[in-house]
């Protein structure tokens, strides 16, 4: 290995269960240098960087990873050790105790003693040092809960950096961020490269992946595409070389025909619950009609699920705008407001938020519907049972009974038991947020038919999904959202993968 | 689909397992029974059994309401301090109002008739207290937002001086022989084989009726091993416990209500949307949530029944002991809790029943039972009912890691 590669990745594999999430991935990052990765959801990013951190052990994959001169073999306590070797993570999600203040946690086990106490004074002494040396703004003593998201982004990477980390993997770092804080970000990244330390950077965005790094690599479908300077790319070969892959997988035909507005959002702006300063969805206008499926797409932490989630109710402040149903104003203030004013939201995860997992197949389906079975008090049992066969049949769920428990299903069954509690519900708007994540061909291209299908009998579908080729075989029209914001609706027609994936990273 | 219900196979272990562990309270407690009555020859006497069950009676409402509380993942810690505030209430009203308001209010009216309506007013009285104060958790712990565990804890301290400012820190009493009829009466033992018969009427008319439903639905029926397994199991155990009462004096009042109540209870948890929607909250809110289902509401009405419950068990407390005193109810929330987790219900919600609840109340009652029969000083069983209680869980946790691996 040349002495100014620090890291040397050769033919790394991994699958999951029905996937490849790596294969044959190759690359390597110089010595000091800022080095982005870019690709598509599920291209294999996170994979590749759980394996860099130690979060998947040495004999859960193959290939070969030179690390600093050395083979990295990551085996019990692998985080702790990948740690000790001098690489470090920071994740999109904060891992900082927030009842402690900088200090405390910058030392989190590692605090420096005297006769068996903490030495406070040494502590904070040192916390400032590292402050200072990456020129961060705050104060060690602060509690972390009372600085903002962009602060505490700051103060994971200071406590990152405090030891004797070589190589930083920041995973999409300013997703969470408003503007001012990325700036902030942005320098602190410069100051640890002119410090030494080798930068990973994972983004989606392409105006930082123009600002700070030196070489990019591209992955798509789990395997490298390329690696160049970044000087070497344009906007426009940077998406291509992300999108750039043939229509797979089939969809079913259809022929829409699409009747009045049934669903109108004006000027739809929403506080983050968990950053204040930011506005998860920003002015969203836009409409959909009678029988057509309306795409949302968007890269991970665009927005699009908090956009969906507002709208029935359930996420963050609503600060303005409007939600219209048949041209009547609707104030959703709740999932129950939105049922009612015939919205249904099947949730980007099943098991947390779809499903009872440990309750029947038959009570998952019927839960929301129970009204239409119960005269007075009483729920009819037999009625409900009834229903609920005719609904999982239509879904084709694959059961022993519809007695058993929804864990025990595959997830495809289980996306179709959600479905057909969606349909029981009799939505004239249904939501699907990823419908098909994680399930395989087979029960996907079920649940494309029966989309056309419900479309064809007059219902609308919004989808999200993290696919593109899915939103383009499906969609009627492509809303494109970027960091909560409403890029552009395009019709089927007009759109491709490179023309959404432009949008989608804010090249325009 | 049910195409393998009437199918003879042989059952393999792990079947067997988890069909034994839905009875495992119940070997316990035959278990329980079997080395008390070696011990001492009175445990199965009439007499001693009637008391048993009077003695469980209590707790049993208790439990009866705090299984959908611990199934919508909350606590209610202070069901003990709200039965002895009830308690308290219903000596007081009995001893220092009623007393004199209903001769003034009925002048003429014959003594009996007053003893009626005092019983009675305090009986709507001590409900409606009870009631309300469940009301007032429920829309604590549902619309303010605050942890059940922190705004029961606090009701079952401010209860508790609500214990102490009505009885004065003495004994308040005696109250009226009505009222204590509710708490220490027994049915006329002819009427109570009337109402055995009734019940086992109404089983079978179940059974032929849920067979008819299965058949015009279009599922098969069930099989006649469950059939009479179902009908024949429930109607001996209701004639088997008449004829033992009969041994004695009879069906206990306060046994037959708490049968009613916990028929009533399991119905509206299995047979209405109250019942569905706790199970669905405690198994996920989240997913609760999105479906639509009014979880705040919902936590409210479960809080309210539990109030019910605790007024119930005020009522038959205060009659059974004669009087109110300054302990009146203390720990009782302790033992309703421990009666829940022995009868399967679980903390994490989700997941009970109102019968198998009983049964674990029956398993402390059997307990603190038979130890006093053997004088056994009070701290054994303070100590036998805790060792009971993890040994439960243990078995509850080792059963669930069976299922996972």
């Amino acid at each position: 290995m040349q002495e100014n590669l620090i890291l040397d990745i050769q033919k790394i594999n991994k699958s999951f269960p029905g996937v490849r999430a790596l294969k044959d991935a190759t690359f390597s990052v110089q010595r000091g240098s800022v080095h982005g990765i870019c690709g598509e959801n599920g291209a294999g990013k996170s994979t590749l960087m759980k394996i860099l951190s130690g979060v998947y052990l040495k004999d859960e994959y193959t290939g070969v990873i030179q690390f600093d001169g050395k083979e990295l073999r990551l085996k019990e306590n692998a985080i702790h050790e990948a740690k000790e070797l001098g690489i470090d993570i920071v994740y999109q999600e904060l891992a900082l105790v927030p009842k402690m203040t900088v200090g405390e946690n910058i030392f989190l086990g590692k605090e420096p003693t005297h006769a068996g106490r903490i030495d406070w004074s040494s502590l904070y002494s040192r916390t400032q040092e590292i402050l200072q040396r990456y020129s961060l703004d705050i104060n060690p003593q602060a509690v972390i809960e009372t600085l903002s998201v962009g602060k505490q982004q700051l103060v994971e990477i200071a406590k990152a950096c405090a030891g004797k980390t070589k190589l930083l993997i920041l995973d999409e770092p300013t997703s969470a961020l408003s503007e001012k804080e990325i700036k902030i970000l942005m320098n602190t990244v410069k100051t640890l490269k002119s410090n030494g330390i080798t930068c990973i950077y994972i983004t989606h965005k392409l105006e930082e992946v123009f600002e700070i790094t030196d070489t990019v690599t591209i992955l798509r479908d789990g395997a490298v595409v390329t690696t160049k300077p970044t000087s070497e790319y344009t906007n426009e070969t940077l998406i291509s070389y992300m999108v750039g892959r043939e229509m797979t997988e089939r969809f079913p035909k259809r022929d829409p025909k699409l009747g009045d507005v049934v669903l109108r959002v004006e000027k739809f702006t929403v506080q983050d619950p968990h950053n204040p300063k930011k506005h998860s969805s920003h002015d969203a206008t836009f409409d959909v009609r009678k029988g057509e499926i309306f795409g949302i797409a968007g890269l991970m932490g665009s927005g699009r699920t908090e956009l969906i989630r507002a709208l029935y109710g359930e996420y963050g402040t609503k600060l303005s705008g409007n939600v219209f149903i048949n041209g009547k104003i609707k104030p959703i203030k709740s999932a129950q407001d939105a049922m009612k004013s015939g919205m249904f939201l099947v949730p980007e995860d099943r098991k947390t938020e779809g499903l009872i997992l440990q309750q029947s197949i038959l009570k998952n389906i019927t839960i929301p519907s129970l009204d239409i079975f119960s005269s007075f008090f009483r729920i009819d049992k037999y009625k409900e049972l009834k229903t609920a066969q005719t609904y999982a049949k239509k879904m084709a769920v694959k059961a022993p009974s519809l007695y058993v428990k929804a864990s025990t299903l595959s997830g495809g069954n289980q996306q179709k038991v959600v479905l057909a509690k969606a349909l029981l519900s009799d939505p004239q708007v249904l939501i699907l947020d990823d419908p098909t994540r994680g399930i395989d061909v087979g029960a996907k291209y079920e649940i494309y038919k029966q989309m056309v299908e419900l479309t064809n009998e007059g219902m609308s579908i919004i989808m999200i999904s993290s696919s593109l080729e899915e939103i383009l075989g499906m969609s009627d029209r492509i809303m494109v959202i970027s960091e909560g914001k409403v890029i552009t609706v395009l019709d089927s027609g007009e759109a491709n993968q490179e023309i959404i994936m432009h949008h989608a990273v804010g090249a325009s | 689909m049910n195409s393998d219900t009437n199918k003879i196979s042989v059952p393999s272990f792990s079947q067997i397992r988890a069909r034994l562990k839905n009875y495992t309270m119940i070997f316990a407690l035959l278990l329980i029974w079997i080395v008390f009555g070696f011990l001492n020859q009175n445990f199965f006497s009439a007499r001693n059994l009637s008391n048993l069950f009077r003695q469980m009676s209590i707790i049993g409402f208790l439990a009866i309401g705090m299984v959908p509380i611990i199934v919508t993942g909350n606590i209610d810690l202070s069901v003990g301090s709200v039965t002895g505030f009830v308690s308290a209430l219903a000596a007081y009203f009995q001893v220092y109002v009623f007393a004199d308001m209903f001769p003034a209010l009925l002048p003429g009216a014959s003594p009996a008739t007053i003893l009626l309506f005092s019983a009675l007013s305090t009986i709507i009285l001590s409900l409606l207290v009870g009631y309300l104060i469940g009301c007032l958790h429920g829309y604590i712990v549902a619309y303010l937002g605050i942890p059940a565990f922190i705004v029961t804890l606090a009701g079952m301290i401010v209860f508790r001086g609500g214990v102490l400012g009505v009885t004065g820190g003495e004994n308040v009493g005696p109250v009226n022989d009505a009222f204590k009829f509710v708490a220490q009466g027994y049915i006329p033992i002819p009427i109570g084989y009337i109402l055995a018969i009734i019940a086992v009427a109404l089983i079978v008319y179940q059974q032929i009726r849920r067979q008819m439903n299965r058949q015009r639905f279009g599922l098969e029926r069930d099989s006649i091993q469950r059939i009479l397994f179902v009908s024949l199991g429930s109607s001996l155990l209701i004639l088997l416990y008449t004829w033992t009462m009969s041994q004695y004096r009879g069906i206990q009042n306060p046994v037959l209500i708490l049968f009613i109540v916990a028929t009533l209870m399991t119905y509206v948890s299995n047979n209405t949307r109250l019942g569905r929607y706790s199970y669905a909250i405690g198994g996920n809110r989240e997913a609760a949530q999105l479906s639509g289902i009014n979880t705040k509401k919902t936590i409210f009405y479960i809080f309210s029944l539990m109030g019910l419950m605790s007024g119930i068990a005020g009522v038959i407390l205060a009659g059974y002991v004669g009087s109110a005193t300054p302990l009146a109810g203390n720990q009782y929330e302790l033992d309703t809790i421990a009666a829940c987790v022995l009868g399967g219900t679980s903390l994490m919600g989700g997941e009970g029943t109102i019968l198998g609840t009983l049964v674990g109340a029956l398993i402390t009652a059997s307990l603190i039972n038979g130890m006093s029969l053997m004088n056994l000083d009070i701290f054994w069983q303070y100590m036998a009912k805790g060792i009971v209680l993890v040994v439960a869980v243990y078995i509850d946790v080792l059963s669930k890691r069976g299922a996972k691996s």
